[in-house]
């Protein structure tokens, strides 16, 4: 009997439409629906296309727009990250922020809030708080870059997969325990500090949008171009190099852009928790195809997830906001909950 | 071929093809072991010399010299520990040994670009750390990658090979299903079809028999003598003797070394396979539709 073989991309075709449609209606509610207080000083909720006042259409464009691309963009991020991060380490629990990156991000931004509350004596709060507002951002990125590296450098090289993920493990828990040592000498830091833990979409501007989307389409290109290699490596490590790759120099690559799309997200909404995680769990549920389109469909996923989150962030306690890492985090455990118990019941 | 051109340079290079392995090697040997099975004339597809490891302070592969050729199919058997798969790495260039070289088709295996060596030599592990959600038939496409690389597109002659591995080890009705939801003998058709894909004019398979059912080994068997007869050098790694005893030639592995290399109509090599296995068994002949088998019985 011969075959008739479905290609992955076919399957993967098929989800598109659902993903895109699930996506524009999230980015429309998102654009639609807020907390009007942010922008205009009034309360409640705003329905600003119908209201069409000047003001309405500002808050549209210039705070809900960002933040609903900014999120999308974030997620798509944290998703490719993520869907990278299981091919590479082998393991459907590997998580983007495993090497080091998010503990790294988290001591760059406390570093920063310190130094900008000791510079404050001196030149004056306003360009202390215009200085950390920019510097935030680029710690955060530094500090993912630098926790990669150490991590890097303590496994030597991404040779041996399980020295790597247990070299990220002691250089976050590393790094973490300087971020506390430092918010313990300098405690202006630490609300500073909380924020940037719980994750929010709320600072994405414009500008951020430009960083994050130069940054996911080429990694994104990138890792689709490298996928056949994290196809190869589900046969075992040994397997994929009899196929002829030259795994060393591939994992390097695709740990790079692990670090690049994770440190780039984390330093422009904070540690958003689990999407990274997820993403690629709820798209392998829902069709079977290999990792190129797994790559693209978890971004996508990724997207999806933290405007739905970011959206009901700002929902549930409307007028306030939760951040929306909080709920990222309480869902995707719930989540992973659910998926556990399925497992042991199957088992 | 190199050989020649490589003598001259002073480089080390392939010995004599067709000299028994073992007497080549000087490796100790059962005094009537050693016999070698006939094999085809000319050079030999994957050739060994003084191969040696060791794994902290076991020799794991001490001294072993082989020559495997087209036409051929090997069965390698040996107690646990024996160093079995520890030599069809080595072999597979996919460890490097402490002291030996291997050639390919004749080209020095420690210097061929990794893509040409995956184009000639397929290896299948032994099972266990396949483990993922694609679909069997994007595992068996893997076999293809040899061919046209992580950046080429998959042509015709590509889907062709797949749908015939898969084919080969029965495994297409499944073929659209998760490796992760198959079972054990399902797995290892997937994986059996990924290794036969490749059409490497040399295969080396580690334990391919395992989890499969009889009539799928005998399948399996068959198609192994089958590719041997088109041109393939085959060499797999048993446990199951009886079925090891129906290849052309069987190497016999003991600490680290080959103590026995023949035909298994040999009785020299049939005496020393009892022996590494400490008499546990003792090996009958049976007619079988008209023609001569060995089959293993137990001791109990």
């Amino acid at each position: 009997m011969k075959a008739t073989l479905d290609t992955p991309h076919t399957r993967a075709a098929r989800a598109w439409p659902e993903a895109t449609l699930l996506g524009l209606g999230l980015a429309a509610l998102a654009l639609l629906l807020g907390v009007a207080g942010l922008a205009a000083g009034s309360e409640g909720w705003s329905l600003a296309w119908l209201h069409g006042s000047q003001d309405e259409w500002s808050l549209v464009t210039a705070i809900r727009a960002p933040r609903t691309v900014g999120a999308l963009l974030t997620g798509g991020l944290l998703g490719l990250a993520g869907a990278i991060a299981q091919g590479l380490f082998r393991n459907p629990l590997a998580d983007p922020y495993l090497l080091g990156s998010a503990a790294g991000a988290g001591l760059g931004v406390v570093l920063v809030l310190a130094a900008g509350g000791v510079l404050g004596h001196y030149i004056g709060l306003a360009t202390a708080d215009w200085l950390l507002r920019v510097g935030l951002v680029g710690a955060a990125f530094v500090g993912a870059v630098v926790g990669v590296a150490l991590t890097l450098m303590l496994a030597r090289g991404t040779a041996r997969p399980i020295v790597l993920l247990l070299a990220g493990v002691v250089v976050g828990i590393v790094l973490s325990s300087i971020s506390e040592l430092i918010t313990l000498v300098s405690p202006e830091a630490l609300r500073g500090k909380q924020i940037f833990m719980l994750g929010t979409t709320s600072f994405l501007g414009w500008s951020s949008c430009v960083v994050l989307g130069v940054v996911l389409v080429p990694a994104a290109a990138l890792a689709w171009r490298y996928a056949r290699a994290l196809d190869a490596l589900v046969l075992g490590e040994a397997s994929a190099a009899s196929l002829g790759l030259q795994l060393p120099r591939v994992r390097l690559l695709l740990v790079a852009l692990m670090a690049l799309a994770t440190g780039t997200a984390v330093a422009q909404a904070g540690l958003v928790a689990f999407v990274g995680l997820v993403a690629p769990h709820i798209v392998r549920r829902l069709v079977v195809v290999t990792h190129g389109p797994l790559l693209l469909l978890s971004a996508a996923a990724g997207a999806v997830l933290l405007l739905a989150a970011d959206v009901a962030a700002r929902s549930v306690i409307a007028p306030q906001e939760l951040p929306v890492g909080v709920l990222t985090a309480v869902l995707g455990g719930l989540y992973l909950l659910v998926l556990l118990r399925r497992r042991q019941l199957q088992a | 071929m190199t050989a020649p051109a490589a003598h001259a340079a002073g480089v080390s290079a392939p010995p004599a093809a067709g000299v028994s392995a073992p007497h080549a090697a000087g490796v100790s040997a059962p005094k009537a072991a050693g016999v070698s099975a006939p094999h085809p004339a000319g050079a030999p597809a994957l050739q060994a010399e003084g191969l040696a490891l060791k794994l902290g302070a076991l020799r794991a592969v001490d001294g072993v010299s082989l020559a495997l050729h087209a036409g051929q199919w090997v069965a390698i058997v040996g107690p646990n520990g024996a160093g079995k798969s520890t030599l069809l790495s080595l072999l597979a260039g996919l460890r490097k040994p402490d002291a030996g070289r291997v050639w390919l088709q004749g080209r020095d295996l420690a210097t061929l670009p990794a893509p040409a060596r995956a184009r000639a030599l397929s290896w299948l592990s032994q099972q266990g750390e396949a483990e993922g959600d694609i679909a069997a038939h994007d595992v068996v496409r893997l076999g293809r990658l040899p061919r046209h690389g992580l950046f080429g597109t998959p042509d015709a002659a590509d889907e062709a090979a797949v749908a015939q591995a898969l084919d080969e080890t029965e495994a297409t009705p499944f073929a659209a299903r998760r490796l992760n939801e198959l079972s054990g003998g399902e797995r290892q058709r997937v994986l059996l079809a990924r290794a036969l894909a490749v059409q490497a004019p040399v295969l080396l398979l580690d334990e391919p028999t395992t989890h499969l059912d009889a009539p799928h080994q005998r399948a399996l068997l068959r198609g192994l003598a089958a590719r041997a007869r088109n041109g393939a050098a085959v060499a797999a790694v048993l446990h199951d003797l009886t079925l090891a005893l129906a290849a052309d030639r069987v190497l016999v592995m003991d600490r680290g070394r080959i103590v026995a290399d023949g035909s298994p109509a040999d009785a020299a090599l049939r005496a020393a396979l009892v022996q590494v296995f400490e008499q546990a068994f003792s090996i009958e002949a049976v007619q079988l539709a008209g023609r001569a088998r060995w089959a293993v019985v137990p001791h109990l």
